[in-house]
């Protein structure tokens, strides 16, 4: 029996009403080009349809905050003259299916948009989930994705600079690579995707444009894996719509970009990522209000017999697209002649049309040649902008009130409690000394640490004795127990990070990693997250100035876990000196600072923490988001750290953030960076050793009378723990490790497990 | 004031750093586009690291190619100090100015970490400054660092004192613990670690100082 062939825009990932919409604004039939346009440009991914009227509710304004969200990336004023740009993206499904070049060409898309902006990438991150490391195909996935990020980001210039690693069974057929990237740039040269001034030219420089990737956003990027083996069974099927990246063609843009921004050679620049040439050309001339011609024979090809549509949404790598005045053609040609980069003049800035309330618009129109065949004609800004925005269907998971009554903080321990720590450490070090962390001679602080902690200096940027800190934070265990809370209990993890290198939080990016929101409880996780976000920047008087929201992460049917990743770019006023590190010294003070218990009714809840998942207890509930308390044991923190970095002399000689595994495990990866043990009291059982709550720090110190005083002035609570000496870890009766089994454990945990055979 | 040119080639990307790191030590620095022919009024050059042409083909295969490598032998031949670092290194090989060749690392992974070296000649440019036996603290970063060479040429090696710099502890496999070596005259000098990310304890190590004070400063052999 025949069915009747799917309609085109349903094949293009377009709904009947959306087929309306489009009819409606061109007050015609769409032809076929001009769907395919559609499709791209409304997709999930490029228009954020289902999220943009939660995203609202975010703060976005700080006095300095000079770009916010929408733009290629949020930028801050820095100070001394220096702007800071961050974007934060995802290149999840890309990675499921073709992990090296998935993750490669996610680090070659987060740099563009950051030097779209004018800012030359000084740093990246990167944020990965997998599966548990027992399953040989998660071997294969984490080996494909570091050695991508590895052998992208070395090779094009950028050091990565730290990052996360999290193994949850959520992430088996579907897991997520984010990627941060940082960038710096003098404020004066700020630069926005604006195409301006008409009769100015489009110019494509970089890679020639071929078939990879074409409908990347729509067929990967915003549906999910829908075979019963998750992302296994379409490999092959979907293998096509991966990029495919070649750093060194993006290291000669980068330079060839940064050198035309730097003589002033460009009006406008846009980086052609998700939805390619369409993308770019749609959004420089919506944001200018004026109108676009592209030609697309004056594209440069890669294969022969390429359609329009595929010209116009390839997602081929390596390419921006710069609006220039005419009389600059020629040093803009000679300069990228130097860089070895290709530039094509494939687009002219025209007059804006005048819609029939006498209003201008700009549009866009794909001709055969200019001046010939119009093949496309659609205003540029229904493309870019005005895509239809759905608030989905939300509603509480049914099962959420059995998982909190499943809690596992009365648990009693099973076996020993050393082994039970050891099985929590890992040293991420197998990942990140395959990246090059210092290129630039900027980094104090590399991977591995609470935060990472960089000068504020690069080629072409004024003197500065400021230093940057940037970290990346996400706690799907939380989240999976309370989107809302475990939201904001996630930012303030990010800020007490950021506080052990002595730097105060600027800025937010985030990178919202959700399942399918065509599922209501998807929809209200992203809904309940997005609000506890919004809480904690505004308990923390943060903005977040950019993001990404990843939806349709699922597999089978199943969604993962909720995960939004935050990106904390934070500063320090003077870095002359490097703060503080986890390794204390021989007859040392150790203090906890900050409240020695949870706020609510809990003093050490174990839902959620490191320590329930590994005995595969999942339930349970997590503490309240108290920015009262949090907020000044963070501030005094700060100050200590910040102080020993601009050179004063002080009593503290270690800090770490107590995060995943909590205090038992703060305390093992001091001893085991060091080589020596401690003693430290009695604590309260099992729940007070692996209770995970933010806002909590293990210090050091030399002269514990003078740092409690301070401590007091400032009126935060601290915790005397114990003394710095011998060869054991002993935590009351509880916990007693020789420092060498520590080491040893915490520094093969990841290789053995990469190792392992099935 | 000394001059110090470092070669640009696209895709190099440690310029900027050795540029900083001249900087620092009180001397000038220029870049020198790969596509010149010559190279005048410098007193040292430095090929600095990243990947030269993409290290298409194998690091430093095209780029021994570039014009500026025929000016860059002059320089060396007429006794100019010249430096290559990490990438720079590999084209200095490829190129023929030193012997030997850097292959893939043991563990057949990228490695970025400090490692610990010990000066075993103080007769080149680079190592004139510091002692015998001197153990410094200056990071790897590469892929293909792990030296190699034929028996012949590293009895030679040793025979000439040409072994600038070993590990101490052997990261990547290389032949004899090498990190660094020499021509037969001194002059010209290759090593994988990277000096000029060592100029500073607030980046975690200024062991680097007394190897590019020796080369930014020392007076050109034989001119």
């Amino acid at each position: 029996m025949s069915s009747a062939p799917e309609p085109l825009h349903r094949a293009l990932g377009l709904t009947d009403s959306e087929l309306d919409d489009i009819r409606s604004v061109l007050r015609r039939d769409p032809n076929p080009l001009e769907l395919a346009l559609y499709g791209v440009m409304w997709s999930e991914h490029c228009s954020y349809k289902s999220s943009r009227i939660h995203l609202k509710r975010l703060p976005t304004e700080a006095p300095h905050v000079l770009v916010g969200p929408g733009e290629n990336a949020g930028v801050i004023d820095a100070g001394d003259g220096i702007a800071v740009a961050i974007r934060i993206e995802s290149h999840n499904h890309p990675s499921a299916i073709e992990p090296y070049q998935g993750a490669a060409t996610g680090v070659g898309g987060i740099l563009r948009d950051v030097f779209t902006m004018g800012a030359r990438p000084l740093a990246l991150m990167d944020p990965l989930f997998f599966g548990e490391l027992t399953d040989a195909r998660q071997r294969w996935l984490v080996e494909g994705v570091v050695s991508g990020i590895s052998g992208y980001g070395n090779s094009v210039g950028v050091p990565t600079i730290g990052g996360e690693l999290t193994f949850d069974e959520c992430y088996s057929s579907n897991p997520l690579v984010n990627v941060l990237c940082a960038g710096a740039l003098p404020t004066d040269r700020l630069v926005l995707g604006i195409a301006s001034g008409v009769g100015n030219l489009a110019v494509l420089l970089g890679s020639s444009t071929g078939r990879d990737g074409i409908g990347g956003v729509s067929v990967l990027a915003s549906a999910g894996f829908s075979g019963e083996d998750g992302a296994e069974s379409l490999d092959d099927a979907k293998r096509p719509s991966v990029q495919v990246g070649d750093p060194y063609e993006e290291k000669r843009l980068i330079e060839a970009c940064l050198e035309l921004l730097d003589r002033g050679l460009v009006v406008g620049i846009q980086d052609l990522g998700g939805a390619g040439l369409v993308c770019a050309t749609s959004e420089t001339a919506a944001r200018g209000g004026v109108g676009m011609d592209v030609d697309i024979t004056a594209v440069p090809l890669r294969e022969e017999g390429m359609q329009p549509f595929e010209i116009m949404t390839s997602e081929s790598q390596e390419r921006m697209l710069a609006i220039i005045t005419p009389e600059s053609w020629p040093t803009v040609a000679q300069l990228c002649a130097k860089w070895e980069v290709r530039a094509s003049i494939v687009g002219h800035v025209v007059e804006p049309s005048v819609d029939a309330e006498g209003k201008p618009f700009g549009m866009l129109r794909i001709r055969r040649g200019f001046g010939g065949e119009i093949l496309a004609e659609v205003p540029a800004s229904s493309l870019a902008d005005e895509a239809p925005l759905y608030d989905r269907p939300r509603r509480r998971p049914e099962s959420l009130d059995a998982v909190h009554a499943d809690d596992p903080t009365n648990d009693e321990p099973e076996g020993s409690p050393n082994e039970d720590l050891l099985d929590l450490l890992i040293d991420p070090a197998w990942v990140y000394r395959q990246y090059d962390s210092q290129l630039f001679l900027n980094t104090v602080v590399g991977p591995g640490r609470d935060a990472a902690l960089l000068r504020l200096a690069g080629p072409g940027l004024p003197f500065s004795e400021r230093g940057i800190a940037l970290s990346t934070d996400s706690n799907p265990r939380w989240c999976a127990l309370d989107p809302r809370v475990g939201t904001a209990l996630t930012v303030a993890e990010s800020v007490a990070n950021l506080a052990c290198v002595g730097a105060t939080a600027k800025a937010v990016v985030n990178c919202l990693n959700f399942g399918n929101p065509e599922h209501p409880e998807v929809m209200w996780q992203l809904s309940e997250s997005i609000d506890g976000m919004a809480e904690a920047c505004n308990g923390l008087g943060l903005p977040v100035i950019g993001g990404n929201v990843s939806l349709y992460n699922e597999s089978g049917g199943n969604d993962i876990d909720p995960t939004p990743v935050v990106g904390l770019l934070g500063v320090v006023d003077s870095l002359i000196a490097p703060p503080p590190g986890w390794a204390w010294n021989q007859g040392d003070s150790l203090v906890l600072v900050g409240t020695r218990s949870a706020a609510g009714e809990v003093p050490f809840p174990l839902g959620g923490t490191r320590w329930a998942t590994r005995r595969g207890r999942r339930g349970g509930n997590v503490p309240p988001f108290d920015a009262t308390t949090l907020a000044p044991t963070i501030a005094f923190v700060t100050k200590e750290i910040a102080a020993i970095c601009a050179g004063s002399r002080s009593d503290v000689t270690a800090v770490h953030d107590v995060g995943a595994g909590g205090l038992a495990t703060a305390l093992a990866e001091m001893a085991a960076s060091t080589g020596i043990g401690a003693e430290v009291a009695q604590l309260t059982g099992h729940g007070e050793l692996f209770a995970e709550f933010p806002g909590r720090f293990v210090m050091a110190t030399s002269n514990v009378d003078a740092f409690v005083a301070r401590a007091g002035e400032a009126g935060v609570p601290v915790v005397a723990l114990g003394t710095v000496g011998g060869s054991s870890l002993k935590i009351g009766a509880a916990i007693d490790l020789k420092v060498g089994d520590i080491e040893n454990r915490r520094r093969n945990a990841l290789e053995d497990a990469l190792t392992s055979a099935d | 004031m000394t001059r110090i040119g470092v070669v640009v080639f696209p895709g190099s990307n440690c310029e900027y750093d050795a540029l900083a790191a001249v900087a620092a030590l009180g001397a000038q620095a220029d870049f020198i586009w790969h596509s010149e022919t010559s190279i005048t009024d410098f007193d040292g050059v430095i090929l600095p690291g990243g990947f030269a042409h993409g290290d298409y083909l194998r690091p430093g295969a095209l780029a021994r190619f570039s014009p500026v490598m025929e000016a860059v032998a002059n320089f060396a031949n007429d006794g100019g100090p010249v430096l290559g670092i990490c990438n720079g290194f590999q084209v200095l090989t490829e190129a023929g100015l030193l012997p030997g060749a850097l292959q893939k690392n043991r563990g057949l992974t990228f490695i970025c970490e400090p490692t610990t070296l010990i000066v075993e000649s103080t007769r080149s440019v680079l190592t004139r400054g510091a002692t015998k036996g001197q153990e410094l603290v200056i990071p790897i970063n590469h892929f293909s660092g792990a030296y190699t060479c034929d028996d012949e040429t590293l009895r030679s090696l040793e025979e000439n004192d040409q072994i600038v710099l070993r590990y101490k502890e052997n990261p990547n496999g290389s032949v004899g613990d090498i990190a660094g070596v020499s021509n037969v005259a001194g002059n010209v000098v290759g090593l994988m670690p990277h000096p000029e990310r060592a100029m500073s304890t607030l980046l975690g190590s200024a062991d680097g100082r007394v190897l590019l004070d020796g080369f930014v400063f020392a007076p050109a052999l034989a001119r």
